[in-house]
C-alpha cells in the first residue's frame, strides 16, 4: 500500500467506508463537515445509505434505528451538535446496540467557536447522556491513528455492543498527513442474535431501552458494568515516549499529546529526563501504567486543550504519590511546544507541592501573563 | 531533521495549494510531513495561511510559533511573519505586494517581484509557484525536481496542461533567489 496525503476528516470518513459503514446520518457543523461531504458522495455511489438529517437530534435517532438492524452505522458532529445527541446516545447505550460516533471538538461552551479544543473530554468519558453505561472513547493524535481507530471503533462497538466515540479536534480534522488507508472490506452483514432485521420464520426480537420494572433495569445495569470491566481489562491503549528513565512524565491526549512530544524532545536535548504518556483510549483510561509510573516519577505534567479534565483521572491514578501539575489552553487556543517546554523546565528546577491545587496554580500563572 | 515553513497571503493567491504541493514533494521523498491550514470563517480576499512541517521522524506539533522559513505573498503576511520569524530564518516576500523593506537584520529576506514574473509568464495565478521556487533555493531537503515531480503526480487530470507553465514559474523563482543570494554573498 502506498501512503497518500490525506486530510483527517476525509481519512476518518473513508476509513469508515472501507470498514463496512452501511449507513450514515448527520448534520453539517464545522470543523467536521468534510466527513459528511465525503460520505454524501461515497455512500450513494456504493449503494449505501447517507442521510443529511434535519438536525442532530433526528440524526442520532436515525442512527439508533439503523443500529438495531445490526448494520455498521455512524454519525459525526462537533461539540454543540454532539450535545444535542446526548439523549439519543443514552437510548442507544440502554438498548446495547453498537454505534460509532466522531466528535471533532471545538471551542466552547455554548456556540463557542470553530477552533480546535478538547473540552468535551468529561462529556465523552464521564458524562454524555443520562444513566450509567459503558462507553469506549478513542483519541487519535494523527491522521494515521484517526484511520486506524475509526476502523477499530466498529469492531469494538460490535464486540461490546456499546457506543464507541472518537474524540478528535479541528487540528486532526483539518490537517493533512501521509497515511495509509486500509483495503476495502467486503460488506459482511452479520446476523447478530439480537438484531431486529426481519422476523420471517423466526421468533420476533425486541430491542428497547425501557425496563419499566426496576429489578429488570438493575439486572441490565449490572450486565453493562460487567461489559465495562471486560473493556477495561482488554482495551486500554496508550503510547509512551522516552518513559524508561523519565523523572518527569507529561500526560496528554490527541493534539495536546503530540504537541507535548515536541516539547519533550527539546527538554531531553537540554538534559531534562522527561517522558510522555499519550493515552489513546481515554475510556478505558490507562490507570495501570500511571499507577506504575507514580511509584517512580518525581512529577507529572498534564497538558490539555481544556481547563483540566483528564487531569482529574491522572490525579486519581497518581493518588497523591507525586506532584501533578497542569498546563492547558482553552476556548479554542492551541498551545505551542515552547509553552509546554517552559512548564517542564519550571518543574525540573523548582520544588513542587504535593498538595497545591494544580488548576488554581495554573490559573494564577495564566492571569499573571 | 525538522523544517517548518509557513506560506501566507490573501485567499485566492494559491497559498494552501502551494503548501500542499510542498507536502506532496516531502511525502514522495520519504519524509514525514504535516500540512495544516488556518481555517475559520474566511473568504476570498481575506488572509489565508498554512503551516508545513517536514521531518525524518514522527512529527510532534504541526504548528510553529517562530518559523525558520516563511513565504509572505502580501503585506499583512509580511507584517505578521516578519515579526514572528526565528533569528537566522529565511523570509520570501512578494515584492509586488509590499511597499517597504525589512525591519529585521537577523533574518534573510528575499524580495521577489512574483506578480510581475508570473504575469510575464502569462498567468498571474502562477505567483504562488514563483514564490515557492524562491523558497526552494533555500531548502536543501527538497529539490526543484522533487516539487515538479509532485506537481505532475498529484495535479488533477484537467489541470495537467498547466504543468509546463508551473514548472517554469518554479524555475524562475528559484533562479531569481539564487542570483539574489549570490549577489548578497558577493557584496
Amino acid at each position: 500500500m502506498t501512503r497518500e496525503l490525506i486530510k483527517g476528516n476525509v481519512a476518518m470518513a473513508e476509513a469508515a467506508v472501507r470498514a463496512g459503514l452501511e449507513a450514515y446520518f448527520g448534520y453539517p457543523i464545522t470543523p467536521q463537515t468534510e466527513i459528511l461531504e465525503h460520505l454524501a458522495r461515497r455512500l450513494p455511489e456504493l449503494g449505501r445509505a447517507f442521510v443529511q438529517a434535519e438536525s442532530e437530534v433526528a440524526a442520532i435517532n436515525m442512527v439508533y434505528g439503523a443500529a438495531c438492524t445490526g448494520v455498521r452505522v455512524m454519525s459525526s458532529s462537533s461539540s454543540p451538535g454532539v450535545s444535542l445527541m446526548m439523549e439519543g446516545i443514552s437510548y442507544i447505550a440502554g438498548t446495547e446496540v453498537p454505534v460509532v460516533l466522531i466528535n471533532v471538538m471545538r471551542g466552547g461552551p455554548g456556540l463557542g467557536n470553530i477552533a480546535p479544543a478538547q473540552s468535551d473530554y468529561n462529556q465523552a468519558v464521564h458524562g454524555g447522556g443520562h444513566g450509567d453505561f459503558p462507553r469506549i472513547v478513542l483519541a487519535p493524535a494523527s491522521v494515521q491513528e484517526a484511520i486506524d481507530l475509526t476502523v477499530a471503533s466498529f469492531d469494538l462497538a460490535e464486540k461490546y455492543r456499546c457506543v464507541t466515540m472518537l474524540i478528535a479536534d479541528g487540528n486532526i480534522g483539518q490537517m493533512m498527513e501521509p497515511a495509509e488507508l486500509p483495503e476495502m472490506r467486503p460488506l459482511l452483514r452479520k446476523d447478530w442474535p439480537w438484531a431486529t432485521n426481519g422476523a420471517l420464520g423466526r421468533p420476533r426480537r425486541i430491542l428497547s431501552s425501557i425496563y419499566i420494572d426496576p429489578p429488570a433495569e438493575e439486572v441490565a445495569n449490572l450486565r453493562m458494568l460487567k461489559t465495562w470491566l471486560e473493556i477495561q481489562k482488554n482495551e486500554v491503549r496508550y503510547k509512551e515516549y522516552f518513559i524508561e528513565d523519565a523523572d518527569f512524565v507529561v500526560v496528554g491526549f490527541g493534539t495536546a499529546g503530540r504537541i507535548a512530544l515536541s516539547a519533550v524532545r527539546t527538554a531531553r536535548q537540554q538534559g531534562i529526563k522527561v517522558g510522555l504518556l499519550r493515552p489513546i483510549t481515554v475510556s478505558p483510561f490507562p490507570f495501570a501504567v500511571l499507577d506504575e509510573l507514580a511509584s517512580r516519577a518525581q512529577g507529572f505534567l498534564v497538558t490539555e486543550m481544556n481547563m483540566g479534565q483528564m487531569l482529574q483521572d491522572v490525579q486519581l491514578a497518581v493518588k497523591g504519590r507525586a506532584p501533578v501539575e497542569f498546563y492547558g489552553r482553552t476556548g479554542g487556543m492551541v498551545p505551542f511546544p515552547g509553552e509546554i517546554l517552559k512548564e517542564i523546565q519550571r518543574m525540573a528546577t523548582t520544588k513542587l507541592s504535593l498538595t497545591a491545587d494544580p488548576r488554581q496554580a495554573w490559573l494564577e500563572r495564566m492571569l499573571a501573563k | 531533521m525538522q523544517k517548518e515553513l509557513i506560506i501566507a497571503g490573501f485567499g485566492g493567491q494559491g497559498v494552501l495549494f502551494a503548501g500542499q504541493v510542498l507536502a506532496y514533494a516531502a511525502m514522495d521523498s520519504g519524509f514525514e510531513v504535516t500540512w495544516i491550514p488556518s481555517y475559520g470563517p474566511e473568504m476570498r480576499g481575506g488572509t489565508a495561511n498554512c503551516t508545513i512541517v517536514i521531518a525524518d521522524e514522527e512529527i510532534g506539533s504541526p504548528l510553529v510559533q517562530h518559523p525558520p522559513y516563511a513565504v509572505a505573498l502580501n503585506l499583512p503576511s509580511f507584517d505578521k511573519y516578519e515579526a514572528e520569524m526565528q533569528a537566522g530564518g529565511v523570509l520570501v516576500v512578494n515584492q509586488s505586494m509590499v511597499d517597504r523593506i525589512s525591519r529585521r537584520t537577523d533574518i534573510t529576506c528575499i524580495f521577489i517581484p512574483a506578480n510581475e514574473i508570473a504575469e510575464a509568464l502569462g498567468d498571474k495565478k502562477l505567483t504562488n509557484m514563483v514564490a515557492m521556487g524562491a523558497m526552494l533555493a533555500c531548502l536543501p531537503e527538497l529539490s526543484l525536481k522533487d516539487v515538479q515531480t509532485a506537481l505532475s503526480n498529484h495535479l488533477s487530470a484537467r489541470h495537467k496542461h498547466l504543468l509546463p507553465k508551473n514548472f517554469e514559474a518554479l524555475q524562475r523563482g528559484c533562479d531569481f533567489a539564487r542570483e539574489h543570494l549570490a549577489a548578497q554573498t558577493a557584496s
